[in-house]
Parts: C-alpha cells; sequence; structure tokens
C-alpha cells in the first residue's frame, strides 16, 4: 500500500526483532499492538507476534521510527 | 514520628460477587424489626441499631467482639429476604445472561464446535503475555443473543426485553426474580467463559438478592441534636423501609394473601432495595427523606465530586498549610514569599536536637509562643509538650535526640501554590520572609506562572516536614529551576510591568547618569561592584546587572547594519556590555528568545535568578528616580488628524451603502455556495475592518513616541496599540454570536433604524472612539457585544476544566522510564523515546538543542 498519509510499514526480520527486545529489555506483549488485519499491513503477511516498524514523519526528528506487535483477533 | 516495619504488602484487590453463604456468615445478626429504641432509648434487639452491628455510644460494648467505640469496627447484619430482588447494578449482566442462555437447559447457546473454537481464543486471550484480543461484549454475545434455537437442547428461544429499570419480558409475559434466577443457576460453571465471567468471581444468580448485608451501624451513625432527640443517617431511614416492607411481605405470604397483593408488596420492596443501592437511576423516582430531601444513599456516597474518592481521598485536608490574600512587593526576592507574623509563630519545621544546634534551638523553646520559638518538644518516648507553665523543666530537660518543632523563620523553605494548578509551576519552592500585615506576598516577576493578580486572589502555602521532602523543593521545584516552561522551552517568569518600563527608560537613548545618581540606583537595587567613574550612560547602568562574560545578539541577521547604524533597533550584548538596542519586554520579559533564556542557558538557574533579582529592583528604581505618570491628554488626537479618521470611516460607510444598494437590487454576485446575503456580510467585513485599522494608523502617527501612554505600549509594560486606537479613534464593529449584530426588532436591530437596512450604524458599527463618547445606540450595541463574550466566557472555561481533568486522568501514570521509553502504569511502551527526540523541553532551548552552539562555544574555550 502506498499513499502519502500511510507511513512505510515494515515487518522486522527475526534478528532484529530480537535485537530490539533485548535493547528495550520488554517482551511483546508490553509493545504497542496493531491487528493482523490491519489495512497498512495487511498485505506483508504479518504473523502474530512480529514486529512492525513504522517510518513516520515527526515535527521534532523529521524521521521517527515506531514499533507495532502484530496480534490477533 | 512513629514508623512501622512494613511486615505485609498488599499485592493486589480483587472485586468479586457476594455469595448468599458468605452474606449469610458475615452477618452477625438477622434484622426482623424497622424499630431502632425501645421506650428507655436503647437499641432493640434485631433492630436497625443492634448493638451486635458494632456500637457508636461511648460507654457501650460491642455485643459482637466486646470493643468499645474506638476498637470496633462493627459488624454486618443481614435480612432474609421473603422474596428473591434484583440487584440494579448487576442489571445489564442479568439481561445479556438471560439472552445468551438456553431458557431451558441453560447451557450458552453456542455450538460444540464453536464453543470449542472460542474457548481455545479465550484462554488464550486470558495469558498475561497473551497477543491475542478478544473483546465478549461484541463478537461472541451478539452471536448468541440472536440464535433462535438452542443446539444443545433444540428449545425454541424468545426474545427477551428489559423494561426499565428492572422487569424482564419474554414475549409479554413477566419474568419474576425468581424465573430469573432459576435460569442463572441452570447455566453450567463450564459455560460461564463464553459470557465473559471468570468462574473465580462467582456465579451468575448471586446478582438476584436472597439476603440483603446491613452495612454496620459504624457506617451510618445516628447523630444526637442538641435537643437531645436523635437523628437518623439516610441509609437507616432506607433500611428501615426494607425491613417494613419485607416484614409485610412475609405476613401477606404466609397469610395465603391474592397474589396481585403479594406482587404489589414486591415490587415495593425491589423498589426500596434499587434506591438503597443506587438513588439517581432514570426511570426511578428517588426515595425521599419527609421534608422531600433526597436520600443520599451507597452509590452516592461513592460516586462524583462530593463522593468518597474525589471529596475524601483525592481531596484531603492537610496540617501545616496556611491560605490569605496574596499582594505585590517588589523589594522581595521572586523566590521569596512574604509570610505574616501570625502564620509563621502557627505553621512549625521539626528540627532534631544534635549537640551542635542545641544552643540555637535553645532559644526557641525559651521564646515560646512568641515569634521566633517553638510550640513542641518531641522526646524520644513520644512525649509531647506544650509550651508555657512547663517551659522550665523542657529546657532542663531537652537534650540531643529530641525534636523541636520551630517557628518558620526567614530562609525555609516552603511550597507554594494556586489554584487551578494546571501545570507544574502552579506549586514552587520558594524562600520564607516574614513581614508584617496579614497578606503573603510575592514579587510581580512571578504572577505570570501562578497565572495571579492581586484582586482578591487566595494562595496556599504548605511546610515540607522532612529533611528528604526540603532536599527536593530545593532541586526540583525551587522557582529558579522553574523559570523555563517545559511546554515550549523558554522563560515563563521575567519582566514585566515597572520592571520593562524601568530598563527601558534607562536604556532608551544615551541618558548620561551622574556618578552620584548612578550610585544611588545601582545600591538600591543590591548592586555593588561598581566602576570607578564620573559619568554612567544608562546602558552602562543596566550593563552591570549582566554576567561579564555575555554575549548576545538579538538577531543575527539584522546585526551587523544596526551596529553600524547604531539605531538602537536590536539588542546587542558583547563582553556583558549592552551596546546598542533598548531593553524591553522582548528581551527582558517572559518569552521566547530574551536575554533571560540565553542567560538560563548558559549560566544556569542560580545566575537567572539573581538577574532577574535585579532587574526588578533596578526597574523599579528607575522609574522611581524619573517619575511616571500618564495623562488622559496622551490619547489626545488633533483636530485636523480627526477630521481624517471622519473621512477615512465615511468612505467606508459609502462602499458599504454600495454594496448593500447592490444587493437590495438584486445584483449582487453571490460567492461560490453562498447566498446573496451572506455574500453581503462576508463582504462588509473586512472593509468595515480595514476601516478601523485604517483610522487606527492615523491617530497612532500622530501619538507614536511622544507620550508616557504610549511610553508604555511600546516598552511591552502594559496596553496595546489597540487600546489607543479604542480610546482615541474608533471603537469599530460590534459582534453577536461571530456575526454583526442582526437582532432585536423585527427586521431591524433597534427601533431607531429602518425596517431592513443594513448599513454599518444599524448593524452595530461604532464610528467614534471611547474619548469622543458613543452615541447612545452604538453604546447599546457595545453592551450587547460585551455581555456575549461575558456569556461566552463563563461557557467556556468550565468546558475546558473539564476537558482538562479528562486529559490529566488519562495520561497521569505516564513517565518515562530510565531507558528513555514512555510506559504507562502497567508498563506497556507508549512512545519509545520521549516526544520522538527524547529532549527534555524544560531543559532545552527552545524545544530543541543547537548543537552546532554548543560545540562552537566550547570549540572557542
Amino acid at each position: 500500500m502506498t499513499h502519502k498519509l500511510v507511513p512505510e510499514h515494515r515487518i522486522l526480520k527475526e534478528e532484529e526483532k530480537q535485537e530490539i527486545l533485548k535493547n528495550l529489555n520488554v517482551g511483546v506483549h508490553q509493545f504497542p499492538k496493531i491487528l493482523k488485519n490491519d489495512a497498512a499491513i495487511r498485505d506483508m503477511e504479518p504473523k502474530q507476534g512480529d514486529i512492525v516498524e513504522i517510518k513516520r514523519k515527526s515535527r521534532t526528528t523529521g524521521e521517527a521510527k515506531y514499533y507495532r506487535v502484530v496480534v490477533v483477533e | 514520628m512513629k514508623r512501622e516495619a512494613i511486615k505485609d504488602k498488599i499485592a493486589g484487590i480483587e472485586f468479586r460477587i457476594l455469595s448468599p453463604k458468605l452474606a449469610r456468615k458475615l452477618a452477625s445478626v438477622k434484622i426482623m424489626t424497622p424499630e431502632l429504641y425501645d421506650a428507655d432509648g436503647y437499641p432493640v434487639d434485631n433492630g436497625l441499631m443492634d448493638l451486635r452491628m458494632g456500637v457508636i455510644d461511648p460507654g457501650l460494648r460491642c455485643r459482637t467482639c466486646g470493643s468499645r467505640v474506638q476498637d470496633c469496627p462493627g459488624h454486618f447484619g443481614g435480612i432474609e429476604l421473603a422474596r428473591p430482588v434484583m440487584h440494579v447494578e448487576y442489571i445489564s449482566y442479568v439481561y445479556d445472561f438471560l439472552r445468551a442462555s438456553c431458557r431451558s437447559c441453560g447451557r450458552v447457546i453456542l455450538s460444540e464446535a464453536d464453543m470449542e473454537k472460542w474457548r481455545e481464543k479465550l484462554e488464550n486471550a486470558q495469558k498475561e503475555d497473551s497477543l491475542v484480543q478478544v473483546d465478549i461484549g461484541k463478537a461472541l454475545l451478539r452471536k448468541m443473543k440472536n440464535a433462535s434455537k438452542c443446539p444443545h437442547c433444540g428449545e425454541k428461544q424468545e426474545k427477551i426485553k428489559l423494561q426499565k429499570p428492572s422487569t424482564f419480558l419474554e414475549d409479554i409475559r413477566k419474568l419474576t426474580s425468581i424465573d430469573v434466577r432459576e435460569r442463572l443457576e441452570r447455566i453450567p460453571d463450564s459455560d460461564l467463559i463464553f459470557l465473559g465471567m471468570n468462574i473465580m468471581a462467582g456465579r451468575p444468580e448471586w446478582m438476584v438478592l436472597t439476603i440483603l448485608l446491613v452495612p454496620p451501624n459504624t457506617v451510618r451513625p445516628s447523630i444526637t441534636l442538641e435537643s437531645g432527640q436523635r437523628s437518623e443517617d439516610d441509609l437507616t431511614h432506607k433500611l428501615g423501609d426494607i425491613v417494613r416492607t419485607n416484614q409485610r411481605l412475609s405476613e401477606n405470604i404466609s397469610a395465603g394473601a391474592p397474589q396481585i397483593i403479594i406482587d404489589d408488596l414486591w415490587d415495593l420492596l425491589q423498589y426500596h432495595i434499587t434506591t438503597f443501592f443506587n438513588n439517581s437511576i432514570s426511570q426511578v423516582p428517588p426515595a425521599r427523606h419527609r421534608s422531600g430531601r433526597v436520600l443520599k444513599t451507597l452509590s452516592d456516597r461513592i460516586k462524583s465530586k462530593e463522593g468518597r474518592f474525589r471529596h475524601n481521598l483525592a481531596g484531603k485536608r492537610v496540617d501545616f498549610s496556611a491560605r490569605t490574600v496574596i499582594s505585590p512587593d517588589s523589594k522581595i526576592s521572586p523566590e521569596e514569599v512574604g509570610i505574616p507574623y501570625e502564620i509563621a509563630a502557627e505553621l512549625t519545621i521539626p528540627e532534631r536536637v544534635t549537640e551542635w544546634n542545641i544552643d540555637w534551638l535553645r532559644k526557641f523553646v525559651e521564646n515560646g509562643e512568641k515569634y521566633p520559638g517553638a510550640n513542641y518538644v518531641l522526646t524520644p518516648n513520644g512525649r509531647k509538650k506544650v509550651m508555657k507553665e512547663a517551659k522550665e523543666v523542657i529546657l532542663s530537660e531537652l537534650a540531643p535526640g529530641d525534636i523541636v518543632e520551630r517557628h518558620l523563620i526567614d530562609g525555609d523553605i516552603v511550597f507554594f501554590n494556586r489554584q487551578p494548578s494546571l501545570h507544574r509551576m502552579s506549586i514552587m519552592a520558594h524562600r520564607v520572609k516574614v513581614l508584617p500585615f496579614k497578606t503573603f506576598r510575592i514579587n510581580p516577576a512571578v504572577v505570570h506562572p501562578y497565572n495571579a493578580d492581586f484582586d482578591g486572589d487566595e494562595m496556599n502555602l504548605h511546610i515540607p516536614q522532612t529533611e528528604e521532602s526540603r532536599a527536593e523543593a530545593k532541586v526540583l521545584m525551587a522557582l529558579s529551576t522553574q523559570i523555563i516552561t517545559p511546554r515550549y522551552g523558554s522563560p515563563i517568569i521575567g519582566g514585566s510591568k515597572d520592571y520593562v518600563l524601568g530598563c527601558y527608560l534607562l536604556t532608551k537613548g544615551n541618558k548620561v547618569f551622574s556618578r552620584e545618581d548612578a550610585m544611588q540606583l545601582l545600591i538600591s537595587s543590591g548592586i555593588e561592584d561598581i566602576p570607578n567613574k564620573k559619568e554612567f550612560t544608562g546602558k552602562e547602568i543596566f550593563s552591570l546587572i549582566l554576567p561579564k562574560d555575555l554575549h548576545f545578539v538579538e538577531d543575527l541577521e539584522k546585526a551587523k547594519e544596526a551596529e553600524k547604524n547604531k539605531d538602537d533597533s536590536i539588542v546587542i550584548i558583547r563582553k556583558g556590555n549592552l551596546v546598542t538596542g533598548v531593553i524591553d519586554k522582548k528581551s527582558i520579559g517572559a518569552g521566547r528568545g530574551s536575554v533571560l533564556q540565553e542567560i538560563f542557558k548558559l549560566y544556569g538557574p542560580k545566575r537567572s535568578l539573581e538577574v532577574l533579582e535585579k532587574i526588578s529592583l533596578l526597574g523599579s528604581n528607575v522609574v522611581m528616580y524619573f517619575g511616571f505618570s500618564v495623562s488622559p491628554a496622551d490619547t489626545d488626537v488633533s483636530p485636523s488628524l480627526y477630521q481624517k479618521v471622519v473621512t477615512r470611516l465615511s468612505d467606508a460607510e459609502t462602499k458599504v451603502d454600495d454594496l448593500i444598494d447592490l444587493y437590495n437590487k438584486g445584483k449582487l454576485e453571490p460567492y461560490p455556495g453562498r447566498t446573496a446575503r451572506e455574500t453581503l456580510e462576508t463582504s462588509i467585513l473586512p472593509i468595515l475592518n480595514k476601516a478601523r485599522n485604517d483610522s487606527g494608523r492615523i491617530v497612532l502617527k500622530e501619538m507614536t513616541g511622544k507620550d508616557r501612554t504610549f511610553l508604555m505600549i511600546r516598552s511591552g509594560a502594559n496596553g496595546s496599540p489597540l487600546n489607543m486606537v479604542l480610546i482615541g479613534s474608533c471603537v469599530g464593529q460590534q459582534n453577536l454570536r461571530g456575526f454583526r449584530i442582526n437582532r432585536g426588532f423585527r427586521n431591524r436591530t433597534l427601533s431607531h433604524f429602518k425596517k431592513g437596512d443594513l448599513g454599518s450604524s444599524a448593524r452595530g458599527f461604532i464610528k467614534h472612539g471611547y474619548k469622543a463618547g458613543l452615541t447612545p445606540t452604538e453604546f447599546f450595541f457595545h453592551a450587547i457585544s460585551g455581555r456575549d463574550s461575558l456569556v461566552n466566557k463563563g461557557m467556556r472555561t468550565p468546558k475546558s476544566g473539564y476537558l482538562q481533568r479528562r486529559l490529566v486522568n488519562a495520561l497521569q501514570d505516564i513517565k518515562v522510564f530510565p531507558d528513555g521509553t514512555v510506559r504507562d502504569a502497567s508498563g506497556t511502551i507508549v512512545q519509545f523515546s520521549f516526544g520522538e527526540d527524547g529532549i527534555d523541553v524544560s531543559k532545552s532551548d527552545g524545544g530543541t538543542i543547537d548543537v552546532d552552539m554548543i560545540i562552537r562555544r566550547h570549540a572557542s574555550k
């Protein structure tokens, strides 16, 4: 999905995911959540527990990264 | 202070549904009679004031635990209900359960296959680290409610309706509480999970009451009035109604009374029990006292502003605090707060006696109640001695280890607060300055963070009672640490009013002061390091309050030219010397880009405060030195100039009239999506606005820089050019609800105008200034507009207050963790870095960090 109002979503590789979890020292259940069938990531075939990296435009830093964990209904 | 070791900690609190079995166990008495006291005024056995529910009269002993008033916590009683009764607060759950379960077999209306599927999902979702989100209310219940046949026993399901407040109808047949309870009983434990209910929390049928717990006497104490008459608590009254009705119901049932009578009594019992729990349910008329006052029952005690949470738990009254009116005092430091002697002698600070301070503290004890004295001495055996006669003994026994509660003295750290406490600068730590007279005194420079004025405002004072809290107050809450606001990273405390005006007068032009005059100004402003010179310019005097190595340029781009022209248009400070520029509100006031912000950034809180102190002293001293008064003549306009204004305004009037003509002839071209009338209004507004602005400009041209009122405006001390325009030239268009005034009489605003007159003066344009005077119609329009804005303000304030409250409640537990992430109370991440850039705005430079500047500064060292 490409639209100027939808920031770039990307599913992290397992190593990247583990590194982020290690750096923050938290479990995935303490992450902000995103539904598996969310329109922004639906086509990327996400799995439950995947971490999605979102690159957003930021007023303060120009670009900011945000992470969400995929949850199912 | 007594401190006990923590033996156990509460890990959590769990709420469950009260089971009838537990209720019976809890009930130490069965309440059988509505009577309270016998002829001797002694509580009746099995009455609502039975002594087994705890004692409230001194002297009596509780018949359950044997303790006296202070020690008996009170015990519950119970009323066995003759018929089951719905519990109002559970109605919505019962309604869901009835619709989701089979009317015959009680199973949840969900096929075995569905059950398997959902059971797994639900069990998964209940795990703590689950990544499964299920909203039972939405997904499952809707599915079950709409089924028409039970998949387990094949029974056809009827639609069940809830007739508010507490009657269930199946088709048109009324379900009694007995029927409801039976149905809920039939739901098997294993099916509860599909209803969103935890088996541990209880059984659904417990939501229908068979026994009513009666709160202990201590919860509803009766009050003995002065006349000796007893007055019972609202809850006791309500319980009396319940017992009476229950008694009648049970008598009628055993006497075999007709069903109608039983049903009526049953409904009455339901009503009383409903209002006992909650007396503000819609559709239920609130139960009233004999006098017609609405009874305050259980949920009223807990809920909303006057309830237990907001009134008693979140809003506790505290000791060691004071409150009075505030007034200004520019001779004290912004960090000080002036405190009346009367208050200083009442509030105390506990100070531990040591070998080193015993002599010092002894003086306080000697003074006793006389001002710098002490009110109590606490010795290790916990005794608290009052002063006065026992003074001699106390003095002789005073030893290290005791604690002396001494009066407030100059320099103590206190908290100062003004409501509404909307941001963290609403409570700041100040230093005590004990002063005569009965108001709190603050330096006008700190009026802004508190949003205070002196028209009768009151403020609160709190005295921290431990060393730790005082240390924290000094480091985290001291006024000097709060100069930069965390909202946008610029000073919120700065020069204002006289201080700005004083510095402006001092630095404008090249005023020269004799050594004597300069000394007078500087010494009285607390500046003692004075260069040995015969004459001083104003700029030199001001420079003495700045740090010696301060560099500051107001506007880099314009700096060069300004310095060449020496036109004072831009403030340039080199090596702590004001080279060029006039100090005004922009440079020393609160807000972005001031010298104060630069000083805070480079020299920190302490230095900034010193500068601020000196600004306030020097500023007001300069104003006193020159003297300053304003005159109504300052706003006078010469006749020739006023003629220009009149011409300009009548020009506009003609233009408006032309437009109206066009409109009346139907020739006005409407804007897209607008009617011709709307187009007319939108075209007229800018014409009139421009006319006002132009007329203002005409007048201001004559006033500029000439008189003192305008000096005040120029420096930023007070007033705005608009104020001058309103007085001297033209007040302009008055609005009502965002439009020109358009109501009053039929087709006209006032009977002074012709019907349908859309001209400027007929619709609220005021072409005179306040000084020239308004015509009667103009005056009336002005009053209309004034009332409108007053009403608007009155409605906006509570609205935004509630908005603020909701926001605060939603955000209060969110904080930045040591790893830089922002998390809520459960540890769930909200932001990965505070504000996406991790900058603490209150320690930044206008919300950003200028890395280049920092490097440049360190490289040059």
